[in-house]
């Protein structure tokens, strides 16, 4: 829990991982390129004080993690968000045993979600079954951009994908998070193209798809598809550091997605190791939309407060104490959210 | 001594060519955004490296902007050999290969590709048109605070300022795509020219904004993983003048804290 100002706030980090990209591991060059393509995206968004040195960026491991996140009381609950990358690391990006241990010594701070692959054909629904009891799984991570042999991306919509959704459907796991990365076949079209989301969240509406940093590239797609799909998401995993760098960008995405989506359907992320929660979470309470920015309404304290942690323990079933929780706000089902905030007219 | 051989290339013209190529998801040039990494000028052969910010950069756009280059170089007087080649990219093998052996698209990336990447284009050079238009309207609201959204369905291009960027940028974007660009032409449209209702309009110009702020947003980031990846790659870089770069000026409030406003 976090307190501020006499406000109390309950905290769910909806994604987060834990990584080995250390030598030893990577497979080939592109296993290297990936790190380092992080550690820029760290390098670049954090605050001074937040830099890690590119040793410690490679691997953290499970103690250092559980000071990173939860270290100060501040995290109630995080989520494994893990990538499978089994073509750049030999091992894998995302260490399941370490972390599913993890999560088995600390349950009431973790949740572990797995990833799928529809590349994986029949086999891979039977390993989802194992995993799906072994982990007990609510939620599975998929990174569209993956590699995996001859292939270089999925989509959604590819039929083999429809079995291991119907599959997620069966088994209860009810919430999947899409990583748009830049899908590469077929090169033709949009590599960061979020249709396939729309298809499948009208196919599969007992499912709740949380896009991850809110189809950047492409918020524009992203708040379109899910202006008109209620069970359609946004991960603010990405956007978030733009609160330091960009503040006034911050605003836009976040005024764009309250105005599209509404107050329930964001879920704080700091997508640690890239970030770290503690100061994202300290300037998103301290955050306001600047007032010249008058297309998009004030960033209310309860709307913080969904953000921050209520959205994500709510598809998650994570008990939050009474006197912390709120109810949904009264919008309409689709439809963007805040028209009335839509307009620069001023008095 | 032939004709072409006493044309001298110049590295001004080079840069001044490669300044026509723009990379088409943040429909700026190369040049402005720090994408050119070097350029040799060797009488009549000229070597151009491009770099993106990140490896993983998607190789589609990453192979327009080199062909590209590699076409808009080729085009100068007196140039009678180009290389263009992309550095530090995960597949820059690939296409370094492709452009030396002029393979195209296809030739290039075989079983990925499957017929063209013209609808690609298409769809980025109509987004790039959306998000001109709402820099030029959203310009004229912050201008004129008694208009509302609604209003600028009537708006036309005589109505825009003629000498702001943003109506320049818009006119060219326009004459791109067929639209008229005559002073009594509406500004409000669709790419395909389609006006919405004034009961539509404000919504419209809403979606337009979100293609604006994503278009800005992925330029904003992709300027800063340039500079990060390659150290002083920001003394290359030109940032286009955007509406929401400075706060208004007038009585409003700071609702950031200071240091977060700096």
């Amino acid at each position: 829990m976090y307190s501020k100002d006499g406000v109390d706030y309950f905290v769910v980090d909806a994604h987060i991982a834990l990584w080995d990209a250390r030598p030893e591991n990577q497979r080939n060059v592109h296993g290297k390129q990936f790190i380092d393509c992080f550690y820029d995206y760290h390098r670049n968004l954090s605050p001074e004080s937040e830099v890690w040195p590119y040793e410690e960026y490679l691997y953290q491991g499970g103690e250092r993690l559980m000071r990173d996140v939860f270290a100060g009381g501040m995290v109630d609950h995080a989520i494994f968000q893990p990538a499978r990358l089994g073509e750049f690391y030999h091992r894998g990006f995302g260490q399941t045993e370490e972390a599913f241990a993890l999560t088995q010594q600390h349950p009431d701070q973790l949740t572990y979600n797995h990833w799928w692959d529809p590349r994986d054909g029949e086999n891979g629904l039977d390993q989802l079954r194992a995993d799906a009891e072994r982990f007990g799984l609510k939620g599975v991570k998929l990174y569209t951009a993956d590699w995996h042999g001859e292939s270089r991306g999925w989509k959604l919509t590819d039929p083999m994908a429809y079995r291991y959704l119907e599959l997620c459907r069966e088994l209860g796991i009810t919430n999947i998070h899409v990583h748009k990365g830049p899908t590469i076949r077929p090169l033709d079209r949009d590599a960061f193209d979020v249709a396939d989301v729309d298809h499948v969240a009208t196919d599969f509406t007992d499912l709740q798809f949380i896009v991850e940093h809110c189809g950047l590239p492409r918020l524009e797609d992203f708040c379109w598809i899910a202006t008109q799909e209620p069970n359609v998401h946004a991960g603010l995993a990405v956007a978030l550091p733009f609160i330091h760098t960009r503040p006034r960008y911050f605003a836009q995405i976040i005024g764009e997605l309250v105005y599209w989506l509404g107050e329930d359907r964001i879920l704080f992320s700091s997508d640690y190791a890239l970030w770290t929660p503690t100061w994202l979470v300290e300037r998103f309470v301290d955050f306001q939309i600047p007032e010249d920015l008058a297309e998009y309404a004030p960033l209310t304290t309860e709307v913080k407060k969904k953000v921050l942690g209520l959205n994500a323990a709510k598809l998650y079933d994570i008990p939050v104490p009474e006197r912390l929780r709120l109810p949904d706000a009264d919008e309409p089902a689709t439809g963007p959210r805040q028209p009335d905030a839509a307009d620069l007219a001023m008095s | 001594m032939t004709a072409t051989l006493l044309t001298e290339v110049t590295e001004a013209q080079v840069r001044a060519a490669l300044g026509t190529v723009v990379d088409p998801e943040l429909d700026e040039p190369i040049t402005d955004l720090g994408f050119v990494r070097s350029v040799a000028v060797q009488g009549p052969e000229v070597a151009v490296h491009l770099r993106l910010p990140t490896s993983f950069c998607a190789p589609n756009f990453a192979w327009l902007m080199c062909s590209d280059a590699h076409d808009a170089v080729s085009a100068v007087p007196g140039v009678e050999r180009v290389v263009v080649e992309l550095d530090d990219h995960h597949d820059s093998d690939l296409i370094n290969r492709g452009l030396a052996a002029g393979a195209g698209y296809r030739g290039t990336f075989g079983h990925e590709a499957e017929e063209s990447l013209d609808e690609l284009r298409a769809v980025f050079v109509r987004k790039g048109h959306t998000a001109a238009m709402e820099r030029a309207l959203t310009a004229l609201l912050r201008a004129d605070r008694s208009l509302t959204e609604a209003d600028l369905q009537r708006t036309t291009l005589g109505d825009l300022p003629a000498d702001e960027p943003t109506t320049g940028a818009l006119l060219r974007r326009r004459a791109a795509l067929g639209l008229p660009i005559d002073p009594d032409a509406a500004v409000l449209v669709a790419a395909d020219g389609t006006r919405p209702s004034v009961g539509e309009a404000a919504l419209f110009l809403r979606r337009a904004r979100s293609v604006r702020i994503s278009v800005d947003g992925n330029a904003h980031f992709c300027r800063g993983l340039l500079a990060t990846r390659y150290p002083g790659a920001e003394t290359d870089q030109t940032p286009r003048p955007s509406v929401d770069d400075v706060p208004l000026p007038g009585p409003t409030r700071p609702a950031l804290p200071l240091e977060v406003l700096s």
